[in-house]
């Protein structure tokens, strides 16, 4: 798709065979899959700050099995719309209008970080579509906030508040920092530690644009990370509790700074009956980035198992 | 009602528009509508108990202000929309009808050096989607390129609002205003957001014309003389 390009390859990776458009209520959101058009679609949800194509070491594996693997970039993030405003539930109703392009019959969900809680709310919110759902260590399980006295937060709160409504008025026209594939490599790893540098660096090519000063991430630059609000971790999991459709969450043993650091205690009590939690050794919060074989194995036996139960049932 | 003038803000990719009501000297009035509301739903009551400027806001999504292409909004959005209007004016006391209401309790909080005083009125839009969340909720409402935006009216119905978070707000505009009183709770209806600000030290109950009374008498960083 993009014509500024510089091609680098990475060792099993590929990219998409088709990309195309969906309106979700006037965004435009940029679709990309893998795999034989008249294969089983499953959706792929990637995470916060990433886009479609950093799966495109994973979604091939699940492609070569004989899925139609249906990605998309989220609101803001690699060639979709840049929108007026970014939450949550408006990332779900631009989910649901991919899920719409697809099938209106039910259809297996996979996703990592936001994305694999993206799946399993939309696997308790729509259990008419979903068939299956993989959640790649994307369950939020506690504060991001330091645990303080409520009168101590007041204080840390009125720092954060004011730098956010600062941020607010200082983004119109914002850009983002150009460098080269090597620069834009480096930021990526300090949030990305564990990654290799000539992953995080075929990234930049296949996730940012070349203009004249350089590369930009293609990421809305209005877009930030943290921030506060009502929201709780612990809604999530009584999100994950409501899901019947077969279920698997993978957490990565690595906690690291993207990661939600939950542990498999934080979620035992919220499996639900047709649900397990699995951990993978030694990967971090990328799990499927770290070991792409051993996570497309684990999805792959999920569905077939989801795939004989739906039979029987 | 007329307005005499209205000023365009650049939030981001949204405009919004902020109506001079009507002008004067001293610290100004801003006036936040209810949920699905604009700022000609301004009443004489409002209007006879303030002897300042007066201004009132569109939020995103409402009035004269653009709408959000694809929905997204949440109150901490709104709360950023007030901001705007109060970096305009300078400083200002702050009423809030409904979901104005609770942005006014939002922003004192956030800039209690700027707000010098919140009245919080019962409007649409006070309740919000409740302490914790509903049944999930996908389906897509139709944007029609109008204000309110029907996607605006449904997202800030289902704005989730915990009175611990909301306490939290009732407490900076408390401890950081340097005012006896920064909140004021007018509104009639108590949903538990307002029941736990209302209980909270620092916050009056009374109504709108004796709020803007004490309010009016709190000097400030930013209080012009009038």
């Amino acid at each position: 798709m993009d014509d500024n390009s510089e091609h680098r390859g990475y060792p099993g990776a590929s990219a998409p065979a088709r990309s195309r458009q969906v309106d979700a209520s006037g965004v435009r959101i940029a679709v990309h899959e893998w795999g034989a058009e008249d294969a089983p679609p499953l959706l792929l949800a990637h995470g916060g700050f990433d886009f479609a194509r950093t799966y495109d070491v994973f979604a091939p594996l699940l492609a070569d099995a004989g899925w139609r693997v249906v990605s998309w970039d989220q609101r803001g993030h690699g060639d979709s719309d840049r929108a007026a405003l970014y939450q949550w539930e408006a990332d779900m109703r631009d989910a649901v209008a991919v899920l719409d392009s697809v099938s209106s019959a039910p259809v297996p969900l996979v996703g990592h970080s936001k994305g694999g809680s993206l799946t399993t709310h939309m696997a308790a919110g729509l259990p008419h579509r979903v068939s299956a759902v993989v959640n790649i260590d994307g369950i939020p399980s506690r504060r991001a906030m330091p645990d303080v006295q409520d009168r101590d937060r007041t204080k840390l709160l009125a720092t954060d508040l004011a730098a956010w409504l600062d941020h607010r008025h200082d983004m119109v026209d914002a850009v983002r920092k150009p460098g080269t594939i090597e620069d834009l490599a480096r930021r990526r790893g300090r949030m990305n530690p564990r990654l290799p540098v000539e992953w995080l660096e075929y990234l930049v090519t296949v996730g940012a644009s070349r203009s004249d000063d350089g590369w930009r991430w293609k990421i809305d630059p209005t877009l930030r990370m943290g921030g506060f609000g009502p929201w709780r971790p612990e809604w999530s999991l009584q999100r994950l509790a409501d899901v019947s459709a077969p279920f698997l969450a993978l957490l990565g043993t690595e906690q690291e700074l993207m990661g939600f650091g939950t542990t498999l205690d934080d979620v035992r009590g919220f499996v639900p009956p047709n649900g397990r939690v699995e951990e993978v050794d030694g990967a971090g919060h990328f799990v499927h980035i770290e070991q792409p074989d051993v996570v497309a194995a684990l999805v792959l036996e999920h569905l077939a198992d989801s795939v004989a139960k739906g039979r029987v049932a | 009602m007329e307005t005499a003038a209205v000023t365009t803000l650049q939030h981001n990719r949204i405009a919004l528009a902020l109506h001079e009501i009507r002008p004067g000297r001293g610290r100004p009035m801003l006036l936040l509508h209810g949920l699905g509301e604009d700022a000609s739903r301004v009443s004489r009551h409002e209007l006879d108990a303030w002897d300042g400027p007066v201004h009132a806001l569109d939020f995103t999504g409402h009035g004269a202000s653009s709408i959000a292409a694809g929905g997204g909004y949440f109150c901490e959005i709104l709360m950023a929309d007030a901001d705007l209007a109060l970096q305009h004016l300078g400083s200002a006391t702050v009423v809030g009808r409904g979901l104005g209401g609770y942005i006014a309790l939002l922003i004192a909080g956030a800039r209690p050096e700027q707000v010098r005083g919140a009245v919080i009125l019962d409007g649409p839009g006070l309740q919000g989607g409740g302490p914790a969340p509903t049944s999930l909720d996908l389906n897509r409402p139709a944007q029609t390129g109008e204000t309110p935006d029907p996607v605006a009216l449904t997202e800030l119905t289902r704005d989730i609002r915990p009175p611990d978070y909301a306490r939290t707000f009732a407490w900076q505009a408390s401890a950081l205003s340097g005012m006896d009183s920064a909140i004021a709770v007018a509104a009639v209806n108590r949903p538990p957001w307002l029941a736990e600000v209302a209980s909270q030290p620092g916050v009056v109950e009374c109504g709108l014309a004796d709020a803007l009374v004490l309010f009016s008498r709190s000097d400030g960083p930013s209080t012009e003389a009038g």
